[in-house]
């Protein structure tokens, strides 16, 4: 891949936009493939050639390997973007794609596998010199899990090994509470996962979700752009984001960055991951896990430092060297992003696909609207719910969220029920704007 | 008999992951409440109980089938 590429774009929806943006800019070809539902989609119509990869079911188009391998070698493309979610971090297709010919744009497989395992990436982070979350091996009766829980200390989590995405984990206080509630914990995991395993984790109350956006380069170039804090979600689900963490104090925010570049480097990491952490309020960190692709919240870094991020993906994979050092890495002013998702806040977050009947964009200065939808599409119920990112940037924080106030007073998505209307009450919230809230500030909050 | 139909559009799947058995096969009895299905929407997994008593006589839909609102998913005959 030198000079002018082609590249497949292996994703959908707005990321796949952002892609085939950031593929023209460069001066290389898109490639994109669709679904039968996204036959008409914004980045088919944007790339310079477009191939049906199959059903509308995920499972039989953007997460079927062979598909897009055969649409890879049909087009003779000379790379592969799999953007977020789908392939991104499936080790086995990087594989694929590298064994094909085509450069994958994104890590060596090995380091996806390593840090896609919660165990062997918690294990490289203790090796990198990275504080882990306080928790232990696998526990199998009562008084074993007291022991150990003494040796972590309280509160702690109980988790099923085999849970993820948020299930199995019960909070317990203290050795009371563990003792009646250890035994029901294993047998619900057996039941629920097939596993009994269970550990345990030292809990981090009003602990904020702090990121750190990496980029390496083939030729030992390793920087960080500063971080993101993700601590507004509900059901572990980032609804929105801010750069720089507001309240971090600078020593903190050096020691994430030397500390996230630490385990990059541990791991011989390539192109752009995210290393994320827990910071508890005494300013104490603690690493979570590794996101080896490019973020969705990418845009908020973007708009504090002025590098574009995924061409900085393409340049990497392209064999050239970062176009930035840590010494000219910079920060300016704050950003926000608010993800605007098909949801329904007033009816539990129910998903609510269905036809865009009139969508009005905002704008102005420091705004920007990342989304693949316009007035008269269909949100599909194949996919995920991220209608479009509404990204505002100001001088400081104040005249970000003055922005984006501005700016979703503008917005107007109507014929699906949307988040637009809570991100209006989030802006408006001192809580929020004017402080630093925690991981679940938001659940606690109506 | 008569037909249950789908509340959300999205993929119907009839077992709670694939390593695991159906929720219910065809000749199964259903009580009101009882869970036959799942309908993947958006990434978020929604149950499909039954809304009547009887017999699967016959499920209209393949595990990771694509559904719409409204279609026909399963015949019952009712009790």
């Amino acid at each position: 891949m030198t000079g002018r590429s082609r590249i497949l774009v292996a994703n959908r929806g707005e990321i796949a936009v952002r892609i085939v943006r950031a593929c023209h800019t460069a001066g290389h070809e898109a490639v994109a493939v669709y679904s039968d539902t996204d036959k008409n989609a914004r980045w088919v119509r944007m790339a310079d050639e477009a191939l049906h990869i199959g059903g509308s079911p995920a499972a039989k188009s953007y997460l079927n390997t062979d598909a897009i391998l055969e649409a890879a070698k049909y087009a003779e493309v000379d790379a592969v973007h799999p953007g977020y979610g789908f392939l991104s971090e499936n080790a086995a297709f990087a594989r694929a794609v590298t064994a094909a010919g085509f450069t994958f744009i994104g890590p060596p497989p090995e380091v996806i596998e390593l840090m896609g395992d919660k165990a062997s990436a918690r294990s490289a982070a203790t090796e990198a010199g990275v504080p882990v979350v306080p928790g232990s091996r696998p526990v199998t009766d009562t008084d074993d899990a007291v022991r150990v829980a003494e040796e972590i200390g309280y509160p702690i989590l109980v988790k099923a090994a085999a849970g993820g995405g948020g299930r199995g984990i019960r909070p317990v206080r203290d050795a009371t509470q563990l003792t009646e509630v250890f035994a029901g914990a294993r047998a619900e995991a057996q039941s629920a996962f097939g596993d009994g395993t269970a550990y345990l984790e030292r809990a981090l109350p009003r602990a904020r979700h702090v990121e750190v956006q990496l980029l390496a380069d083939h030729h030992g170039n390793l920087v960080h752009l500063f971080e993101r804090d993700c601590s507004v979600q509900r059901r572990r689900q980032k609804l929105l984001e801010e750069a720089p963490a507001p309240g971090l104090d600078e020593r903190t925010r050096n020691e994430l960055g030397e500390a996230a570049k630490r385990l990059g480097e541990h791991v011989g990491y390539r192109n752009a991951g995210t290393v994320e952490f827990l910071v508890d309020p005494d300013g104490r960190f603690y690493f979570i896990e590794m996101n080896t692709r490019v973020q969705v919240e990418h845009p908020i870094t973007e708009a504090i430092t002025g590098v574009d991020l995924v061409a900085e993906q393409l340049r990497i994979a392209d064999g050239a060297s970062l176009s930035l050092t840590q010494d000219s890495a910079r920060h300016s002013g704050a950003a926000v992003e608010l993800r605007i998702n098909a949801e329904d806040p007033d009816n539990d977050f129910l998903p609510t696909p269905g036809e865009i009947t009139s969508f009005e964009a905002p704008g102005g200065p420091g705004v920007r609207l990342d989304t693949a939808l316009t007035r008269g599409e269909q949100i599909s119920p194949f996919y995920d719910s991220l209608i479009a990112k509404l990204v505002c940037w100001g001088a400081d924080r104040q005249q970000a969220y003055a922005r984006a106030r501005q700016a979703l007073s503008e917005f107007r998505v109507e014929g699906v029920a949307n988040t637009i209307p809570l991100h209006r009450e989030l802006v408006d919230d001192g809580e929020l704007t004017e402080g630093a809230v925690h991981t679940t500030w938001l659940e606690e909050r109506s | 008999m008569s037909t249950m139909n789908a509340q959300l559009p999205g993929v119907f799947y009839r077992r709670p992951s694939p390593e695991q058995a159906p929720f219910i096969e065809e000749g199964g009895t259903v009580e009101p409440g009882q869970l036959v299905a799942l309908i993947e929407v958006m990434k978020t997994f929604n149950e499909v109980k039954a809304d009547r008593s009887g017999i699967i006589s016959k499920f209209l839909l393949g595990d990771g089938d694509e559904v719409e609102a409204g279609q026909g998913i399963v015949e019952v005959d009712e009790a």
